[in-house]
């Protein structure tokens, strides 16, 4: 094999590439090192690796809640019936909706696309108090419906907008054939559209669960009771009494993170589609 | 019987929406221009919020360390932020496009995009503490001992910057994934063309991929703003808006102000503000999403 300069530069840059990537992940590396050791190993630095014992103790004491947190597995366990209510019913109604702004022509049509589009940008605070008032007025206040709700709501425009333009790029004839035998148009919608968008509905299975697993402030003024507390909030009061419980921290952070980690590999061409698609044109 | 569909559609989502979205922020300007006993104010809770120390602190900034006000604080976000988290982004993107395995190292980097910024909170305090933080170990490493001394995020001068770091470091992969999906676009005969003119590499760079990578530019300028202006969960986990104030930002007040301290007006102003300061990348993605 003959080195020229070129080789030996990428060479270098392969390696100088998979080393910032370490180094990028180093932090993550450091929050499992920590998970899996007892605290007074880690006391100095987690990189310091004489002794190193193994130990499940942190992530138990985190699962369960004994040392005086709130049991991770509560929260997980609500974390994943909201996020998974919370992907279905926005995907059914956003659909729709797309299909109604992709396909049909209707009064105030623009106006209500506008409106829809600016509503993805707006900020969580700008519903908090009368979300809460309305809530609690409904008594939806610690409840999964209501959480469900105010999540559907807010990932319905940001569906409806990547759906549209996905249904835009699907050939009308096979619907127009399909309507010619006489299908109503719910059932070209159900039958011939959907079928073909199952990218498209992977991409925003993958995004929205993420979005909705990973969301802190509409749990947080919505859930008040312990029982009802989502993943993020068990680990964002994961608190000792004098000093940060770093053990606890750490394996709480792993199994919060596993979840959308495990789904984003599973999901990655959908996800960075899904991401991607419907910002960068072309 | 045509005309009928559009509007069955369209129910189920814009009733959603109408109840859980637009009626609250009608509701959340409405209640900015009153008084807590229900009267109508005028525009005297925005002069009140706007004129008060927490949101912007002359006498400090920028003789002093921070507390500054939570409008400039935001203002060093994006100013510090946008910037570095486009460059390392685009470097990235550049650097990873010819590298054998480069879709492991983007899948790595990319983690932190996927990772709930709670845990990104609890990561600012991890790598900047004084014990069994990287980074205090690497000022330790290059001799900055002031730097590599103290716990980063209960330090006033620092608590500010560290969650700003630690942020760049999660957001990173957003603008390195929108960047190589621009630049898998540009097609090679570009770059082939201009070798044969004779061109260098760092002429193919900035005649060739820079302009083309303009759009994609724009579009992460906008959507990391919106991230920046809405920053919540990594400073309230990180910091709680502290030591004395001097991480806090607009979100994190508004939160306070309405949830802790029960002062519904002034909290709707400061929800109010930050809604119009974000309607200003909106109207970008309106203009694209129209355009199409």
């Amino acid at each position: 094999m003959r080195f020229t300069k070129a080789s030996v530069l990428k060479a270098l840059l392969t390696l100088g590439a998979w080393v910032l990537a370490l180094l990028w992940i180093s932090p993550f590396l450091g929050i499992i090192m920590v998970s899996v050791r007892p605290v007074r190993e880690v006391l100095h630095g987690w990189w310091v690796l004489r002794p190193f014992t193994f130990t499940w103790e942190n992530f138990v004491n985190a699962w369960t809640g004994q040392l005086g947190t709130y049991p991770l597995y509560v929260g997980i366990r609500n974390s994943l019936i909201i996020a998974t209510f919370s992907t279905i019913l926005p995907l059914t109604v956003g659909a729709l909706a797309a299909y109604a702004f992709a396909r049909f022509s209707f009064p105030i049509k623009n106006l209500l696309f506008l409106t829809i589009t600016l509503l993805m940008a707006m900020p969580p605070q700008v519903v908090a108090i009368p979300l809460f008032l309305l809530m609690s007025r409904l008594r939806l206040v610690n409840t999964y419906l209501g959480l469900v709700l105010v999540h559907s709501a807010w990932g319905t425009p940001w569906i409806i907008l990547f759906l549209r333009n996905y249904f835009m790029t699907l050939p009308k004839e096979l619907e127009e054939a399909a309507r010619i035998d006489g299908a109503s148009d719910f059932e070209v919608f159900c039958d011939i559209v959907l079928p073909l968008c199952k990218p498209a509905l992977l991409s925003i299975v993958a995004l929205q669960f993420t979005w909705v697993w990973n969301d802190f402030f509409f749990a947080l003024i919505l859930m008040m009771h312990p029982e009802k507390y989502v993943a993020t909030q068990c680990l964002a009061f994961m608190k000792g009494e004098y000093h940060v419980p770093w053990g606890l921290i750490s394996a709480g952070s792993v199994i919060t993170m596993a979840f959308p980690i495990m789904l984003f590999f599973l999901l990655q061409k959908y996800y960075v589609r899904g991401m991607v698609g419907w910002l960068v044109r072309g | 019987m045509r005309t009928k569909t559009p509007i069955l559609f369209l129910i189920p989502a814009l009733s959603l929406i109408c109840l859980i979205v637009i009626y609250p922020i009608m509701d959340t300007i409405y209640l900015s221009f009153l008084t807590p006993e229900g009267e109508f104010a005028g525009l005297r809770n925005y002069a009140e919020v706007l004129n008060s120390k927490e949101m912007l602190d002359l006498s400090r900034f920028p003789k002093t360390y921070p507390p500054w006000g939570i409008l400039i604080h935001n203002a060093i976000w994006i100013a510090l932020h946008l910037p570095l988290s486009l460059f390392l982004g685009l470097v990235l993107a550049v650097a990873l496009r010819e590298v054998k395995g480069s879709s492991i190292v983007k899948s790595m980097i990319f983690i932190g995009m996927v990772t709930p910024m709670v845990v990104g909170g609890w990561m600012v305090r991890f790598m900047f503490d004084k014990d069994i933080g990287i980074v205090n170990l690497l000022m330790r490493t290059l001799g900055l001992r002031w730097l590599a001394d103290k716990t980063w995020t209960v330090w006033p001068e620092l608590s500010l910057l560290a969650t700003i770091l630690g942020s760049v470091w999660m957001w990173t992969g957003f603008s390195m994934v929108i960047y190589s999906a621009a630049l898998a676009t540009i097609p090679k005969e570009y770059y082939e063309a201009a070798e044969i003119d004779g061109a260098s590499a760092l002429q193919k760079f900035f005649y060739i991929t820079l302009p083309l990578l303009r759009p994609a530019t724009l579009t992460i300028v906008v959507m990391t703003v919106l991230y920046e202006l809405k920053i919540f969960d990594i400073i309230f986990v990180a910091t709680r808006g502290g030591p004395g104030g001097s991480s806090n930002v607009l979100a994190l007040e508004m939160y306070f102000r309405a949830f802790r301290y029960f002062r519904m007006n002034e909290a709707a102003v400061i929800a109010v503000l930050l809604t119009l300061l974000t309607l200003i990348p909106a109207i970008y993605i309106v203009r694209t999403a129209v355009r199409r």
